[in-house]
């Protein structure tokens, strides 16, 4: 089946007892998992419909959703500033083994392509490296000055991204741990002198498929935080120089942000944004400014992940709800 | 001054900030009863001419997250995402946004029982600051007028009335209503000295001294043959002018020890928390120090955690202090806002106005110390003990520092109640 973001459709829609912050599919496709207002984690059956509780890992909301390569275990994140590791499939789910990962919230994990390193970061401004097997602390990345809003490794494995609230993009070697260059997605931050307030930061990263662009996305024009205006927006880099190539808009959109950002294999970046103008799918053309096409979804969107058969969509929404959207006729 | 931008765009405090010029708006204001005078008892009266006691109000403009800050809910599902922490008082639990206040919950009392039933951010901030709601044709002193009113005394050299802004210009603020001039505040714009209090160079002291000298014998000469409380409203002016750049130097807040500065936190409000200890240890009888903004219709919990890490250290720092002074004796501390925020969180993470169940936080004078009084229900939607609204929490703060509120001023003959007399205070706070 072709994928055609044009012929978006919802395939299905399943209940949550709370909204939802965040989904992920599992590595075999069988399983998506969400995250939401609530401190227990919950798995839905793809085939059914049919949702596992996964409760007694946190204190708090859960941010964040990682697995191990084969998918085996499912790892949370969440705003205690823990870690959990879960048996996907169980039927009878406990927690594994529980890590106090970070002072204050978790707001993002990235899982390493081999499989073998978790990256976490949050409200301390650390970024911490475990080793996905045991939960062995790996090392510590320290640079940024804010919370971290994004983590996410190159699709190579030697290096990981990690974006702020400021907008500042650092990248670090894995394998030592050093910072090997930074990103200016200043254009992500703003500070309202009226409200007093930060806002916006890099709410989600992605690598092109021929690896020379990296994404970041959050929102801009920012002229009332408090009130939820601000529009979304995508800056893409250079990888190699760093520097800013262009940045990607959307018209009509009034009030969002980029949860998200995932690229697809033709090269097509798909985002997902929610806020006051409602819940969309994005999707740009390389080298274009603004989206060729967009999604609307039937409630405002928090989160997406990609199946791994790379047509269908799973969106977190607030309306407690968890939607596959299929990106083909 | 630069005024405050709400979320929802409300125009509030555009007429309580405005400017005006000298004393031509204000009338009667050297004809009223005031300081001690004002007092329960001769004794109190005597009692604090010794140890005067003097008020701070945190503003949290916006309206503070009550689930946030004093009142969490965690695990239910209006508790949002942050946990209930243990505080130095065993059972009573707030926020782990506020990590170091929690530490010093044995110096404060807090009040979780409060509905105002006003969710409009000019007449909840008005409610909150006068006791009483706004009317048509009525205008009411705001709470650092009536403190300065009862509390200063007539040889004070710096002002009663001091309100430290976190942006803007400073001047004269128009919130004494019928109480006068000499009793409005004087703003700190971002906590900078008075406006204009500094000689200009190009005018020598000496040149200053013969100005004010003629200035002096000219006003007497009039005052002599027709003088009335406007004229003296006018010479008494000046003559605060004057004071005010001779203790120019009690507002520069960099003479605080570099140690204490980092304590209280290297941002506008840590420098507005210790210059509003400074300005307290010099004897300025009520400082309100605002911090902008909590009005989070977006994203409330990213906003909260922003501000609330700065208002902990602060806050902490500035109640430890007060403590280890012994000023907490004298000093009543009070925060509050316009109102709290919904228990529902909405679909962009933000919460909305509520005015039904939410809390205000006190500390020092007679209070209690390191106590919860009243309670909400199990998601914070309702207060279920203990209820109190702005006109009781009015009457209760000015009895903790000894005046008696069902009292009146005296302006021009007239007796105006300096508390809505309709109200009582919280009495299991006074007892």
């Amino acid at each position: 089946m072709a994928l055609d973001p044009t012929k978006a459709h919802v395939v299905a829609t399943w209940k949550l007892d709370r909204p939802s912050n965040t989904c992920r599919f599992d590595p075999t496709g069988k399983y998506v998992f969400s995250g939401g207002e609530e401190a227990t984690l919950q798995r839905i059956s793809v085939a059914d419909g049919a949702r596992k509780p996964f409760p007694g890992g946190h204190e708090s909301w859960i941010f964040a959703i990682g697995f191990s390569k084969e998918g085996t275990h499912a790892i949370s994140g969440g705003g205690d500033g823990r870690l959990v590791w879960w048996e996907t499939a169980s039927e009878d789910p406990k927690p594994i083994r529980k890590v106090e990962a970070h002072k204050g919230w978790i707001r993002s994990i990235s899982v390493s392509p081999d499989g073998t390193l978790l990256a976490s970061g949050g409200n301390d401004a650390v970024v911490r490296i475990w080793n996905v097997a045991d939960g062995t602390l790996v090392r510590e990345l320290k640079g940024h000055a804010r919370d971290i809003y994004s983590v996410y490794f190159h699709p190579d494995g030697t290096s990981l991204f990690s974006g702020d609230l400021m907008g500042v993009i650092k990248q670090w070697d894995i394998s030592s741990g050093k910072e090997i260059g930074s990103y200016d997605a200043k254009e992500l931050h703003s500070f309202n002198g009226g409200q007093l307030v930060d806002f916006g930061g890099v709410r989600g990263m992605a690598v092109s498929p021929d690896r020379k662009v990296l994404a970041a996305g959050g929102l801009y024009k920012a002229t009332n935080p408090l009130g939820a205006v601000h529009e979304p927006l995508v800056q893409l880099f250079k990888t190699d120089s760093r520097e800013l190539i262009k940045s990607q808009i959307t018209d009509g959109i009034t009030g969002g942000v980029l949860w998200r950002l995932i690229y697809l294999p033709d090269g097509v970046l798909m985002g997902v944004d929610g806020g006051s103008t409602g819940g969309f799918l994005i999707f740009w053309k390389a080298g274009e400014d603004k989206d060729y096409t967009r999604f609307k979804l039937p409630n405002i969107a928090r989160d997406m992940d990609l199946h791994p058969d790379g047509i269908q969509v799973a969106t977190a929404h607030h309306d407690s709800h968890i939607r596959v959207t299929r990106l083909a006729e | 001054m630069k005024r405050c931008e709400y979320a929802c765009g409300s125009a509030e405090h555009l007429i309580a900030r405005r400017q005006f010029l000298g004393v031509a708006g204000g009338v009667a204001a050297g004809s009223m009863l005031g300081g001690l005078g004002l007092f329960a008892s001769p004794a109190a009266a005597a009692q604090l001419a010794s140890d005067q006691k003097r008020v701070v109000v945190f503003n949290m403009h916006g309206g503070l997250s009550q689930l946030e800050s004093w009142d969490p809910k965690p695990g239910t599902e209006t508790g949002g995402p942050f946990r209930a922490i243990p505080t130095s008082v065993p059972g009573i639990h707030i926020s782990e946004l506020l990590p170091m206040t929690s530490q010093q919950m044995h110096h404060l009392c807090l009040v979780r029982g409060v509905n105002t039933s006003e969710d409009d951010h000019g007449k909840g901030a008005y409610m909150m600051t006068t006791g009483r709601r706004e009317m048509p044709g009525a205008d009411y002193p705001r709470l650092g007028a009536v403190f300065s009113k009862a509390l200063t005394p007539e040889d004070s050299a710096l002002p009663g009335h001091v309100i430290i802004t976190p942006g803007g210009g400073g001047g004269r603020g128009n919130d004494s209503a019928y109480l006068g001039p000499r009793y409005s505040s004087i703003v700190l714009g971002n906590g900078n000295p008075p406006a204009n209090t500094q000689r200009p160079e190009s005018i020598s002291e000496t040149i200053d001294q013969q100005r004010n000298d003629f200035r002096r014998k000219v006003n007497e000469r009039f005052l002599s043959r027709r003088r009335t409380a406007i004229t003296d409203a006018y010479t008494y002016s000046y003559e605060q002018a004057l004071r005010l750049m001779r203790e120019r130097d009690a507002f520069d807040v960099s003479k605080e020890p570099a140690a204490d500065q980092e304590r209280y936190g290297q941002h506008d409000l840590g420098r507005h928390c210790l210059l509003a200890r400074r300005l307290l240890e010099k004897g300025v009888t009520f400082i309100q120090v605002s911090h902008s903004n909590y009005d989070t219709h977006n994203e409330n919990f990213n906003f909260h955690i922003e501000q609330l890490a700065e208002f902990d250290k602060a806050f902490s720092a500035f109640i430890a202090d007060l403590a280890a002074r012994g000023m907490l004796e004298s000093t009543l501390v009070v925060v509050l806002s316009e109102f709290g925020r919904t228990p529902n969180i909405n679909l962009f993470y933000g919460r909305d106005h509520w005015s039904k169940a939410w809390t205000v936080a006190m500390a020092g004078t007679k209070l209690p110390r390191g106590i919860a009084y009243g309670k909400t229900n199990e998601k914070g939607t309702e207060v279920v003990d203990g209820q109190v609204d702005h006109a009781n929490l009015f009457h209760t703060y000015l009895q903790a520092v000894g005046v008696d509120s069902m009292g009146s001023f005296n302006v021009d003959g007239r007796e105006l109640p300096i508390a809505d007399p309709a109200a009582k205070p919280i009495e299991a706070l006074l007892a």
